[in-house]
């Protein structure tokens, strides 16, 4: 079907230009905008296939070719598989745990009636969302410091003896992150949740109190199937981004000591790729990322499709 | 469908133990949310010295303002307020009008070029050149050290166009087609009757770009860490933390502290004081703008 067209009769081209010359003028800086910042840079992919080390009077395609040399090295590199390992550990923990409880956390805020309450709540845990990393990072280094509120609490609990050193130890490294992201996050990826609630018919609720059904069950029957939609879709978009976890909280809340348990995909780019200027091989990580990406969501939708019998992009 | 008076009563009873028991979880929740913003402000309020005996919560022990003064004294800190500030604005309003013309071209069914040009912005939300890529074309194009760099790569937040959209097409097309009969032009139809009937949406996205780059620090880091006229604030603040971090890390905190009696103030309590300078203004402005946030959010939504 095409679209473009709407008119029976063709008009030239020229003369449709001309006719919608103000609409062009509007859009056309940004075209140029996107093809520059956006893909210009996907020329850039062709360094991962080169020896880029740049030098004056070299054009792109001056470089030597050296074809998959450079996914080679990134394939044989031991630090590579650690932090592969790093990036889907915290991604399966981040999704395992950070997916499941912003839906819980809507559910039950759907059940308070008091709006007042329900306005503060929302109002509360919706305000990590909007800080920086920077500064979650330092509220997550304060509370988890030797003085901090989370041992203060442990040692009056009699838990530990003595104040755990959380930063120093590279296990906590990742449920430290899982933490912080649910922390930051929860209020906020309620939303959607919560708005997918309210579209539910309510004559449903009512048939199924009529019929006797408790609180759990109302929320079974009717609350998740009614939001089941909405749960896939969210779902698949965040498979599709496992691979793409970040790395300001990784990197904000690192240090030397949890680097074995804390070096993700992209800051394995920063190091080798900028840090070292080992471009070519940063460029191929970049690929290889995105590539993963794609795959990801492209899988995770294939099986929503068949799932649901419907796509979800 | 007749229940006895006990049984009613003792269903009554369960749900108001349940309604309890979820008003505690969430009320916790909050807690746990608010409790570490009045534990910063707490500290940044607090005096150093007294700050290393720990045990600080939500109440400052020994009052003073001097981690503010040492702050606001600081002149790289200053500049970094300064370039924050400019850079939230500049950027929150070239954001909007770029976003609201786009977004309107692509609204208008019979714009010849409308489907080729949405996939040209769609793809760029799935496929990105990389980290490298994007870094040396910054370079290439002498961005490096520069203020143009945090306002020209981003100042379009493609999910942002698509919102736009959303609402505009969700307006009456009686307007634009009244105008249109009453002789006015594209640009006209958009600035006459587009942009006032977008006020809601222009607010939520510009609030969107204004958070985006008041939050920005990666990209003084990776562009602008050469030059510190160029500073922003997350940045300066991401220093006083990797510091701190670093420090901890050694197990060295507390005998830096020790070292630190001698001075009035402790890198701990002047991060906080930062943090704070960098969350009050989200603060000032949130509880206004939080409905225009939480549209957007849905709005998005009806999209998909």
């Amino acid at each position: 079907m095409d679209g473009q067209k709407l008119k029976p009769d063709k008009k030239p081209l020229i003369k449709i230009i001309i006719k919608q010359r103000y609409l062009i003028l509007m859009v056309l800086p940004f075209i140029i905008w996107a093809v520059i910042f956006k893909y210009l840079p996907l020329w850039g992919w062709l360094m991962a296939f080169q020896d880029y080390k740049p030098r004056a009077g070299m054009g792109m395609l001056d470089y030597p070719f050296v074809g998959l040399k450079h996914f080679i090295t990134l394939f044989k590199d031991p630090m590579f598989y650690n932090v592969m390992r790093n990036t889907l550990g915290m991604s399966f923990m981040q999704l395992f745990i950070g997916f499941p409880l912003p839906i819980i956390f809507a559910i039950m805020l759907n059940e308070v009636k008091n709006i007042r309450y329900k306005k503060f709540i929302q109002t509360s845990t919706y305000l990590p969302h909007f800080v920086s990393w920077v500064i979650v990072a330092g509220i997550f280094t304060t509370i988890l410091s030797g003085d901090g509120i989370v041992n203060e609490l442990l040692l009056f609990f009699n838990i530990i003896k003595e104040p755990v050193s959380f930063f120093s130890m590279p296990k906590w490294f990742w449920a430290i992150c899982t933490s912080a992201e649910v922390w930051k996050e929860l209020g906020w990826n309620s939303i959607i949740f919560l708005a997918a609630i309210t579209s539910i018919d309510p004559t449903l609720y009512e048939a199924a109190k009529v019929d006797g059904a408790s609180r759990l069950q109302s929320i079974r029957h009717i609350t998740l199937p009614g939001i089941s939609n909405t749960i896939l879709v969210i779902l698949v978009l965040e498979i599709g981004w496992m691979i793409s976890i970040g790395f300001e909280k990784q990197y904000l809340m690192g240090n030397s000591l949890v680097q074995d348990y804390a070096k993700v995909l992209d800051l394995y780019v920063l190091d080798y790729g900028i840090k070292l200027g080992r471009y070519s091989f940063g460029t191929a990580i970049g690929i290889f990322k995105s590539v993963v990406s794609i795959i990801l969501l492209y899988s995770a939708n294939k099986i929503a499709k068949r799932w649901k019998g419907q796509a979800v992009i | 469908m007749l229940f006895r008076k006990g049984h009613r009563r003792k269903i009554r009873l369960k749900t108001r133990i349940m309604d309890g028991l979820i008003m505690l979880i969430l009320l916790l929740i909050v807690i746990v949310t608010i409790y570490p913003f009045l534990n910063v402000l707490a500290i940044s309020l607090n005096d150093a010295n007294d700050t290393i005996k720990g045990g600080i919560h939500i109440f400052p022990r020994v009052f003073t303002l001097r981690n503010y003064k040492e702050v606001f004294k600081d002149p790289i800190l200053i500049t970094a307020f300064i370039n924050s500030v400019i850079r939230t604005v500049l950027g929150a309003g070239f954001g909007i009008i770029s976003t609201m013309m786009v977004a309107y071209v692509l609204s208008r069914r019979d714009f010849f070029a409308r489907k080729f040009i949405a996939n040209l912005f769609a793809i760029t939300m799935y496929i990105s050149g990389g980290m490298i890529p994007e870094f040396l074309l910054i370079k290439q194009l002498g961005m490096i050290n520069s203020f143009s760099v945090y306002i020209v790569p981003g100042i379009l937040g493609i999910y942002y166009i698509y919102i736009v959209r959303s609402f505009i097409d969700g307006l009456p097309s009686a307007l634009q087609e009244a105008a249109c009969i009453d002789g006015a032009n594209d640009i006209q139809i958009f600035t006459r009757v587009i942009l006032p009937l977008c006020k809601p949406v222009m607010a939520t996205i510009g609030l969107y770009y204004a958070v985006s780059h008041w939050n920005s620090w990666f990209d003084t880091y990776l562009f602008n860490s050469g030059e510190s006229s160029l500073t922003t604030l997350q940045y300066e603040l991401m220093k006083v933390l990797n510091n701190s971090n670093t420090a901890a890390a050694g197990h060295m905190l507390k005998m830096k502290q020790n070292a630190q009696n001698v001075h009035a103030i402790s890198p701990q309590s002047m991060r906080m004081a930062i943090t704070i300078v960098a969350t009050v203004p989200i603060l000032v402005v949130y509880p206004f703008v939080q409905k225009y946030f939480v549209k957007g959010m849905t709005l998005g939504a009806v999209k998909d």
